[in-house]
Formats: structure tokens, sequence, C-alpha cells
């Protein structure tokens, strides 16, 4: 009996000992990309069905870096809920999915936030006929706001500390948050700000809606995967830091070919062309250029999906890169 | 011939050997899920453990009737709270699932033809659309009543929005705990007159008025206290302030969609049941009564009711469990009950799963099972006694 409660303990352990995911990902032949149920600029399927946006381009670069195959994703919707238990149950390769990054979610839940793709903060849309300039005179609002996020406890401790009371209305999705604001069932909406705006951005009047002031928290939102998978996590921190650092270094996806014979060092060793940092991830060592070729630098992703010329109008700000007055900023590619 | 299979031919040892069997190999499997479990918990770092119930919720429950919450109360009260309007809706949901079937039970052999075809389809329609689609379609047209600053009102003190239904409070102020204590006692009495009055009935013949003197005992002499001690009673009324309306009695639409939805869905199912009672009892019961002269309705409620409620009470006790356990749909409009708070919001801030579905699954457990026990009770003392 001992003997084959010990066979049982090894297939148990057989069963749960993965080999790295970035060898599951590789023999699968695509990525799993957990995203959101679809928010307009951040990942939602556009009107050909595809997915686009921010956290899509993310998902779409670190296929490219592993397969050098934009195509190579299946997107795997999640609810504010459902994302953590996706990921830790290896539903998912990563999370792209305005997912904040905090200390608990870090640590607690066993996740690696490998790092920021967009700075948000969280702020409040009200309709503009209620005449509120700010949201300190929100006193006894309905607030509807989605379970399980970290908005979620920033507005409880946004009322508390200001000494003003609120009723909550508990949603689950975007969508649901959408048919109540527009309903009248709560007089306020808030989540992340970009959210707001890409809310505001979907509504049939967006001149009806006003987005107050105040932003009240630190949104960091980033890609994440498991914690403990180090190699994979260096693929997915590095995707999005190729991205970036391709801003810095002003390499486009039209102008990408043409600077493979620059002669900046560090633009060549970022395409591959010296050094041999695509083996150090297990990956070809023109990754970083197919990314850019691909999907284009942190910039065309942005003013594509989020920009000031897109529904969403979403000026740089803080995600501006940090030469240009914002907190963009990536480790040397070296 | 005997069979060479020795031992095995032996039933005592064959039902033994399978008996354990099954019993190993379950044990076998329980052992494979929580190693596997405990052992993934831990190389993802997943934190374990119950200390998470006292560390402070952080978020608010804006539906809490019976208790107050803040976001700086522990996600044990969370429980509490969840637990509390989980069974707010189930009750009040059981309730009026019972009186509705009941009477549409009855109605649906009623003779009128278009009374009872119009039970027929209310039966059909609402027990073969899903449960979960009638509760949206209740939220769905509660949220398109009136904005809350044109709230419809009613009698000069309701106020009807897609916010809810608010009515005034009622305060009580000293000397209403003596109304209440009079109407305790007079339910007290009450009770015991009717059982002495039957016992007098049995004996001798003679009747005694116990309905209209139970409501004498119940409503006249409290409401008589209620003035001589000067109406302590008076009530706070909803008043429109700022965004929302401030003070009064409010009936979230949540809590209606959910209400509304299980009680309508299984009020189907437990006509059907009382239909099946009373048809269960025998066509020879009813002319025989009737031969003796007794009145309809005292031929259905003395002689066809209490034979039928031996039929009726075991599967309305499945209906009323199955009713809890649908209250776990309020999910799906934000209703506040257990699953939703404690098995959703606290699951998913703390991370722990495996803990919180735990304790929501032992929940419904007591729930189900205190519910089985008392329906239990009252069906044995229902039965047919054979003397």
């Amino acid at each position: 009996m001992k003997k084959l409660l010990s066979i049982f303990a090894v297939v148990a352990f057989a069963f749960s000992a993965h080999a790295g995911t970035l060898d599951d990902v590789k023999n699968r032949g695509f990525l799993k990309c957990g995203v959101t149920t679809g928010l307009a600029g951040f990942a939602a399927p556009d009107d050909s069905g595809e997915w686009a946006g921010l956290d899509a381009d993310m998902c779409r670069a670190v296929a490219v870096a592993v397969f050098g195959d934009r195509s190579k994703v299946e997107f795997i919707t999640t609810t504010g809920k459902s994302r953590f238990p996706t990921l830790a149950s290896g539903e998912v390769d990563m999370l792209a999915r305005n997912t904040t990054w905090t200390i608990s979610r870090d640590v607690n839940l066993g996740f690696e936030f490998v790092g920021v793709n967009f700075y948000d903060g969280q702020g409040f849309m009200v309709p503009s006929a209620l005449g509120v300039s700010s949201a300190t005179e929100l006193d006894g609002a309905t607030v509807c706001i989605q379970t399980g996020t970290t908005t979620e406890l920033n507005l409880a401790d946004f009322f508390r500390l200001n000494g003003i009371s609120y009723e909550a209305l508990p949603i689950e999705t975007n969508d649901e948050g959408k048919e109540n604001l527009f309903a009248g069932r709560c007089d306020v909406y808030t989540t992340d700000a970009s959210g707001l705006s890409s809310t505001r951005a979907a509504a049939s009047n967006p001149d009806k809606w006003v987005v107050l002031p105040e932003i009240i928290s630190k949104e960091p939102l980033g890609p994440l995967v498991r914690h403990g998978d180090h190699q994979w996590g260096d693929v997915v921190r590095w995707s999005l830091n190729a991205m970036i650092i391709a801003e810095e270094l002003g390499i486009t996806s039209e102008n990408v070919d043409a600077q493979t014979s620059s002669n900046v060092p560090e633009v060549l060793r970022l395409l591959g062309v010296e050094g041999n940092y695509g083996e150090m991830l297990e990956l070809s060592n023109d990754w970083a250029y197919q990314i850019i070729k691909q999907i284009g630098n942190y910039s065309e992703s942005y003013e594509a999906n989020v920009g000031p010329d897109t529904p969403l109008e979403i000026a740089r700000g803080l995600n501006a890169l940090w030469t240009q007055g914002g907190i963009l900023y990536a480790p040397p590619f070296r | 011939m005997r069979s060479n299979l020795g031992f095995f031919s032996d039933e005592k040892f064959r039902s033994i050997f399978f008996q354990t069997l099954v019993v190993g190999l379950f044990a076998l499997g329980l052992f494979f899920v929580i190693s596997t479990t405990s052992y993934n918990l831990e190389k993802r770092n997943i934190a374990t453990g119950w200390s998470f119930l006292q560390n402070p919720a952080g978020f608010d429950i804006s539906f809490s009737p019976f208790l107050e919450f803040k976001s700086t109360d522990t996600h044990l009260k969370v429980y509490f709270v969840g637990v509390l309007n989980t069974l707010l809706v189930s009750i009040t949901g059981c309730i009026a699932a019972t009186i509705l079937g009941f009477i549409l039970g009855i109605v649906r052999l009623s003779s009128n033809w278009l009374l009872s075809r119009l039970v027929y389809i209310y039966v059909e329609f609402s027990r073969n659309v899903p449960l979960l689609l009638q509760i949206i379609l209740w939220y769905s047209i509660l949220i398109q009543l009136p904005r809350v600053k044109q709230s419809l009102q009613v009698l000069d003190v309701f106020y009807i929005s897609n916010r809810g239904l608010y009515s005034p409070r009622p305060i009580f102020e000293s000397g209403f705990s003596y109304v209440l204590i009079a109407i305790v006692l007079a339910l007290i009495s009450s009770f015991l007159i009717n059982r002495w009055a039957k016992k007098r009935q049995d004996k001798t013949g003679q009747q005694f008025p116990v309905f209209s003197s139970s409501i004498g005992l119940i409503f006249i002499i409290p409401l008589i206290l209620f003035f001589i001690l000067g109406s302590p009673l008076s009530f706070e009324h909803p008043e429109l302030k700022g965004f929302n309306f401030k003070g009064g009695l409010v009936i979230r639409p949540e809590f209606i969609a959910m209400f509304l939805a299980l009680s309508i869905y299984t009020a189907a199912f437990i006509s059907e049941i009382v239909r099946a009672g009373i048809m269960s009892v025998s066509k020879g019961q009813r002319e025989a009564s009737a031969a003796i002269g007794l009145k309809q309705t005292w031929i259905m409620r003395l002689i066809i009711i209490p034979q039928a409620l031996r039929v009726i009470v075991p599967p309305l006790t499945s209906q009323y469990l199955n009713l809890t356990k649908n209250s776990s749909l309020g999910i799906a409009v934000g209703y506040a009950d257990l699953v939703h708070g404690f098995g959703g919001i606290s699951l998913n801030q703390t991370g722990q799963a495996i803990e919180c579905m735990a304790i929501v699954m032992a929940t419904y457990l007591s729930i189900s099972l205190t519910i089985s026990f008392f329906m239990n009770i009252y069906n044995r003392s229902i039965q047919f006694k054979e003397k």
C-alpha cells in the first residue's frame, strides 16, 4: 500500500511539474494570452474581428519574439475576477489585461509583474448634466465599481479619507458598468482613467459625459506571468522593453530595415546584428527586430490604440519617455 | 460443480472485498487530489491558511440591511453579511413561492378553462426558461424604471426609481415593546385556544369561533394598547437630497429582481407539485365528503389538503433547497449574497480561493441540511398516523 501511495505521489508530481513555460509555448505552437473581455484601445476586437489594442500588441509582441509571427496568439478573455485563477492554473501563459501591479499580487498571489506598459490612475466619470466638477462633491452618490479590482479598494479609501458617503453598485465587466451608468442606475463610474476614456468613447454622445479631474491612485498596468518561471518572465519583460528601447533609439516599423546598418552600437545589439542576446533568451537572434517590424515601437502602438488621434484621446502624459517628461524607462540593452 | 476460485466464490468474502476496494480507491483519489493541490499551492507561492479572515476587507458593501458594514471591517464580517443576504432572499423567496405555488396549483385544477389555461402557460414558460435569464430579464426591466430624480411617487410616501423602492422607516419609541409583548402573548393564547377548542369539539361536538377570537386577540388588543400608550411609533420619510434619497427604508432592484425571479420560477414547480398532490387524493374522498354535506371550501381544507400534503411535502422540501442554492445566481445582477461578497470579492482580493470556496460550500450545505431537518420534522407530523 505504501508503495502504491508513493507511486501516486510521484504521478501527482509528474502531472504538476511543468517544463518551462517557454518550452510549453514553443511545443504548442502558439501563445495563450489573457486579455480583457473588451476594452477599446487596450484589447478589443476591431471591425474585422482581430484583437487590437495596447495589451493585444503586448501579446502579439511576445508571440513575435517566440515564433517570429504576430498571428501565433490565442486571445483568452478574462474578467477582473477570473484573470488570476486563469493565469495561476496555466490556462494562459501570460496576462496583458489592464492589471495593476501591487505588492500583494506580486508577492501573495504568486505572480511576477514584468514591467509597466501603461501608467494609469483611477478617475471618476459622471454625466455632464449632473454639474459636478470635483469628486469631493460626490457625497451620497451611487458608484458603479468593478469587483475584485484595486479600484474597489481605492474607492473605499478615498471616500473614507474625505469623510463622504457613497453606495457601491458592484459590477463584473466594463459593459455592465456602461449599461448601469447609461441607465442612471449609478451616478458615477469609477475605474482607471484610460478605461473611462474608453467607455466615454463608446457612448452614443461622448460630450454628455465628463471625466473628473481627480486621479485618486497610482495604477501601473503591466503584463504578468506566474512567479518562479524566470526564463519566461525574462522573455515577456524584454519583449516590452524592446518596444520602449526602440522608441528611445528612434527605430520604427518603417525604418527598422535601414537601422540594421546603423552605426549606433545599441541599435545593432537590439536588432540582433551584434551580440547573441536572442540566444540568451533562447529566442532567435532577430526577435526584437521582428517585434519592431511586425508590431512597431511603443510609441507606434500607443498612438495607434489610445493616443490623441484615437477615439480615446489620451495624451502621452506619464507614458511619455523619461527623456520627454514621462516616466517610461527601460533598462539598457547590453 | 464448485468453481476453483476458492475464496472468491464465497459471497461474504466477495462483498467485503469489493467494499474495501471501493473505499480504498476513494481514499486514494482523495489523497491524490489533496496532495496535488497542496503541492501546487506551495509551488505557485499561493498563500494558504485562515488568518485572512481577520484582515480588513478594504471594500464596501452597500446592501447590508441587518449589519452595519464599513470598509475597515474584516473578511469574516463580509461572510456574515453575505450569509444574512442569502438567507433574506431565500426565506422571502420560499415564502412567496409557496403561497403563489399553492394558489396556482389549485387554480390549475379549477373548472374555469381560461384560468387553468393561463396557469398552464405560466408554468410551462417559467419552468422552461433558464433561471439566470429570468433574473437578468427582471433586472433589465427594473433598471429601466425612472431615474432617481424623476422617481414615481405612490401614496405620497413611497418612491419608485431604478435605485429601488423607498418607503418610510418605522421608528419604535419607548413603550412600543409593550405592544410587541402583547402581540406575542396574543399569538400564544390563540394557539392554546385553538387546541382547547379542537379538543372540546372532538369531545362534545360544540364549535368555538377560533378564527375571530384570534383576530381580536392579535390585532385589536395590541391596537388599543398602542393608542393608550400614546402611539409610540413614528416614521422616518425618505427625502431626495443630492444624488440619492436619504433616510427611509429601501429595497434595491438587485434584491427585487432576485426575489421575483426566484419565487416566480420556483412557484411554477411548486404549483405542479401541489396539483399532483391534490390529484393523488382519490375521487371517492371528495364524493364521500360531498355526500355527507360538507361545503366545497371545507372539503378542500379538511379532507383534500391534509391528504395531499403527504404527497406534497417531500418534493416541496427539495424545491426549498433548490431555491436556496439558486440564490447564488445573485452574482449576475450584483446582489450582495454569500457567493458575490465572500466567495467573490473577498476571494479575489485575498486570492485564497480554496479556503473561501470551502467556507461557502460548507455554509450552503449547513443551510440545506437545516431546511431538510425542519421539513422532515414537519413531514413526520403530517404523515398518516397508523393506530
